[in-house]
This record gives structure tokens, sequence and C-alpha cells, in this order.
């Protein structure tokens, strides 16, 4: 990425894009189509914005369609399985491999995202971001260290439940993303974005949930990732109580999650809607 | 020659009731105006998104012309910081000997009320009590605060920091299982010597600080090291006090050698810098010839 200095970071910069519209003349990669300059100070060039803007979308169209790609691979692999095996058991080791790989390679756009917010939007959407950081957290935290490092419970319905949620959220998403750069977004993606959430989410949750409470008992008998006392740095860390802290922390992160989503759902759908009336 | 004063005569008889010459003089017309903003919550700007102004500046001197609109914020709810800082000290003083003394339900019902058989134990309860009584002393007879209060919120925020902390670091060095320090005698001496050494030394800063503001003003200078040997830091940091606050906790650490106290210092750390470099920051706005060897608070690093 190339080294923005603080003023540029204020115009071009990409937010996380969940929580912003990619349509959003003040912060957006295409630059190029809104000139007007909501920062007064500076005298760059336009044609320095314009092709630091380019080039930004550039990598953004392309992340995102490599991104739409591989869910998709994902959704294929899994009903091709399904198929074929007439079972869930086993195909969460078969695509062990593709998810972990698609999900925290989301965590390079969301530490960007996270980095651009923290500069460009100190306080203004900070409580957006932490929203946002919580969940690819969570995303990440249920992968690597609940199903990938408990065997037993990969045959559970609720991973496939949450597997099957995040598929479809994220195709849903990035292809919005890649529709939206090209400036050739199709009503019925934007719509499945900003509807599909309303069950979708409540759906991840239960499927999450559900997995934690069926890893508990492994936790407890192995004594996983815990440390006992004594020993030498006089610490101690429990695994299983630390999983039960985080599923009662659902209870607050997931509300904030979900009404900040029927927020958007409410600006971006009903804002639309203005604007036809005038016309 | 443009005089600014703000007269409020009573119509009748023309006498003067009330006389605006400085900015703490709208404060408390506000004030008896709308009673639930005290003067401490109100701040009031020349400008909408600008600085807040000061209780002592001078009304002919801001740059108005012969009409001035001020733009009025309600800070919100304020507490003062001699209460807050006098709270989030206690907690963890009485938090620390509530473990220390082992309590019931804190450990296993055999230990109750027994006592650690390490001595470190003990020696670690001496110096994190001090170091909290020192803290609640200056607060009460040593700190010239410049603002009277901060936000209501921030008690919360505080306590749970410090005490949240102090509960955690005491669970640990006052467990039945804790392990003394690897090193021994040795390692608990030399971490004794540089808490000791730091106490002192942020003490004396504290002072220095103290009396380079004479009672009741609120004047700015800049501090240089003075005889007491433990303020020639003055002449590599802005600092100091942090540094000293610092190194204690690096002392604390060594001689329990316990993870949360790590931790803690950690944090401490990182906050003190940020403080540390704002304030380094300010310093060099306000005066010209400030020192420039100084560094905000690790000398020549950071």
């Amino acid at each position: 990425m190339n080294r923005l200095t603080h003023s540029q970071k204020t115009r071009v910069c990409f937010p996380p894009l969940t929580l912003m519209q990619m349509t959003n003349p003040l912060c957006t990669g295409t630059m190029a189509s809104g000139e007007e300059d909501r920062t007064v100070e500076e005298k760059e060039t336009n044609n320095k914005k314009r092709t630091k803007g380019a080039i930004a979308t550039a990598w953004l169209t392309f992340y995102n369609i490599a991104m739409t790609a591989g869910w998709l691979v994902l959704a294929v692999a899994m009903v091709r399985y399904y198929l074929q095996k007439g079972t869930h058991k086993g195909l969460y080791k078969n695509i062990a491999r593709t998810l972990t790989f698609f999900q925290t390679f989301a965590l390079l756009e969301k530490y960007r995202d996270f980095r651009c917010c923290f500069w460009c939007f100190k306080g203004i959407v900070r409580t957006s971001v932490i929203v946002i950081g919580v969940q690819v957290c969570s995303r990440i935290f249920m992968v690597w260290f609940i199903t990938n490092s408990i065997r037993q419970i990969q045959n559970e319905e609720s991973v496939i439940l949450f597997v099957v949620v995040w598929t479809i959220t994220e195709i849903t998403r990035h292809s919005f993303y890649t529709f939206n750069l090209l400036n050739h977004l199709p009503y019925f993606i934007k719509w499945a974005r900003y509807n599909m959430f309303i069950v979708m989410y409540p759906l991840g949750l239960i499927g999450e949930l559900l997995t934690i409470h069926a890893a508990l008992p492994y936790v407890r008998r192995s004594g996983m990732y815990s440390l006992r006392l004594p020993n030498k740095y006089n610490v101690s860390f429990d695994y299983y109580y630390f999983l039960i802290i985080v599923m009662l922390s659902y209870i607050p992160l997931f509300p904030q999650l979900y009404f900040h989503m029927l927020r958007q759902r409410r600006r971006v759908l009903h804002g639309e809607i203005v604007v036809e009336k005038d016309e | 020659m443009k005089h600014y004063e703000v007269e409020i005569l009573d119509a009748k008889t023309k006498d003067k009731l009330c006389f605006l010459d400085k900015v703490g003089n709208i404060f408390t017309f506000i004030f008896t105006l709308y009673p639930q903003w005290y003067p401490a919550r109100q701040s009031i700007r020349l400008d909408p998104k600008g600085k807040s102004l000061k209780d002592e500046d001078v009304l002919q001197h801001l740059p108005v012309g012969t009409t001035a609109t001020f733009y009025f914020r309600d800070l919100g709810a304020q507490i003062s910081w001699v209460t807050v800082f006098l709270t989030e000290y206690a907690g963890p003083l009485l938090i620390y000997l509530m473990f220390y003394f082992r309590v019931p339900f804190i450990y296993a019902p055999k230990y109750d009320f027994t006592t650690s058989k390490h001595w470190v134990v003990h020696l670690a309860c001496m110096c994190h009590s001090f170091h909290y009584v020192k803290r609640l002393l200056e607060t009460l007879f040593v700190h010239r605060f410049s603002h009277g209060t901060m936000p209501l919120r921030n008690i919360f925020k505080n306590c749970t920091y410090y005490w949240g902390f102090a509960a955690w670091m005491a669970y640990y060095i006052n467990h039945p299982l804790y392990t003394p320090p690897i090193y021994g005698e040795q390692q608990i001496r030399l971490a004794l010597i540089v808490f000791l050494f730091c106490q002192i030394g942020n003490f004396s800063i504290h002072i220095a600080l103290r009396n380079l503001r004479p009672p009741g003003s609120k004047t700015r200078k800049i501090p240089y090291p003075t005889k007491n040997p433990f303020t020639w830091i003055f002449l590599l940091v802005s600092c100091p006090n942090y540094t000293y606050e610092l190194g204690s906790w690096l002392g604390f650490t060594l001689m329990t050698q316990c993870l949360p106290v790590a931790a803690f210092t950690l944090v401490g750390f990182i906050q003190m810098t940020v403080w540390a470099k704002g304030k380094h920051r300010s310093y060099l706005k306000e005066f010209r010839d400030y020192p420039t060897l100084r560094s905000p608070i690790l000398p020549f690093i950071l």
C-alpha cells in the first residue's frame, strides 16, 4: 500500500466496508467520481489523488473478487460433499483448510480498515470499529481455537450451521462490494446484503454458541490451553471458564452488531426511497 | 482605546449589579440563570469547535470586535480530581489487604485468614500498601491541580482499571500456591532497592513540581533540576514522575515475579507514555527556550 500522509488518508481511505457505504463520497476508493473536496486545506494535485484512488480501487476490486470466488468454492465443496456422502459427518474436516485460509485472509482487510478508520475518523465511528473488530475476532477465534483445535466437535450440526451461514453472508457481502466498486450493482445483491443478515446473524449466533457449548466437556476433560498453579509466572488460565465468559459476552455484543446492521439497512434502503419520491 | 467591560446595571436605579471582566464571571452569570449547570461543567468558546476559554481569561484581551458571540457547551456531570484520585487509590490499598489476609471466599476455606510462608509476600504487601498510601497523601497534601474537575464517567473507568488490576495481582501474589522468585534473595533485594529508589524519586519530582507553582495560582513554568539529586533527571526527561513510576513497578514485578504485575506495568507504561508525549509537546509549544536534550519519558529513547 502506498504511504499516505495523514491529510491524504482523510480523503482516500477505506473504512470497514461493512460500515460505510462504498458510495460515500467522503471515504471511498472511487475518488475520481467525487471531485468536490470536503477538506479544504491542502493543495495536492488532483492527479495524484486520482492515481492513488485508482490503485486502491483496483486492489479492493481484486480482493473482493478473490474472496467471492473463494467462498463460492467453499460453498460448492460443501454441496458436493453432501451430495456424494449424504451426510455432514466429515464435511468440516474436508473444507477446514480452505475455510481457515479465507477467514484468516479476511483479517488483512479488517486490519487495514481498522488502521485507516482509526486515523480517519478518530472518535466518530469508533464504536463501529470496535463492533466490527469483535466480529472478526470471534470468527477467527471460532475457527482457530474451537473447531480446528477440538476434533470431537467437528461433526456437530451446529458447526455446519454456522459455516453455511458464514458462507452465504460472505458471498453476498463480497459480491456486493465487487459490483459496487465496478459501479454495476444489481438491486437484488443490494437487497440480499441488507436483508439476509436479519435471518443469518441470529442463525450464525446459535450455531456458534451451540458449538462452544458442545466443546465445553472436552475442554474440561483435557484441560487444554490452560495453565495451573503453581508455576514460576504466578498466573493461571482456565480455558473452560474463559469459554464460558466468551459465551456470556455474546449477550451484550451481539445486539450491538445486529442493531448496527439494522441502522445501516435503514439508512441505505430508506435513504433511497426518499430520493425516488423527489423524482 | 477599546474598552471591553460588561456591566449589568439595575434599570431603575442604575446601580451596578454585576460586572463581567473575566470569563469566570460569565460562568457565574450563566449559573445564576441555569442552576443545573454549575460553573465546572460549563464550557464557553469563541468558535463552536474551538478550545474552551479559561476562567481567568480577561474579556478585554479576547480576539473579538465590538460584538462577541460565545458558544456554550455542557460538559456533563463533573467530579473533582481529588475525589477521583482518593477513590481510585483507596481501592487497591484495601483490596490488596483483603487478599493478603486471605479473607474468606477467595481461596479454599482451609486457607482462610492464614498468612503466607514466604517472606517476600509480606514484603510485597508492605511495598504495595506503602505505594498507595504515598499516593493518597500526595493527593491530599502535595499535588496542585490545574483543573478542578473531570467528567463523572471517568471515575468508573479509572476505578475499574485500578481496582481490577489490584485484585488480579493480589490474587496471585497472596495465593497459597505462590512461587517465590527464581533467583531468591538476590532478586528480591535488588528489586526492593529499585522500588525504594524510584519511590523516593517519584516523591521528589512531585515536590519539585509543587514548588514550581505558588499556592492558588495556575502558572506554568519549565521544571528544572534542584539540589535534590533525584531531580537531576529533569536534565534528560520532561516527565520524570512517570519514569520513576515505571521504575517502581518494574521493581515490584521483579520482586514478585508475577505475570499480572508485569501486565499492569506494561499497560501503565503505555498510558504514561501517551501522557508524557502530550505533556512534552505542550511544553515545546508553550516555551520557546525549552531544553532540547529532554525526552518525554525515557532518556534518549522515548
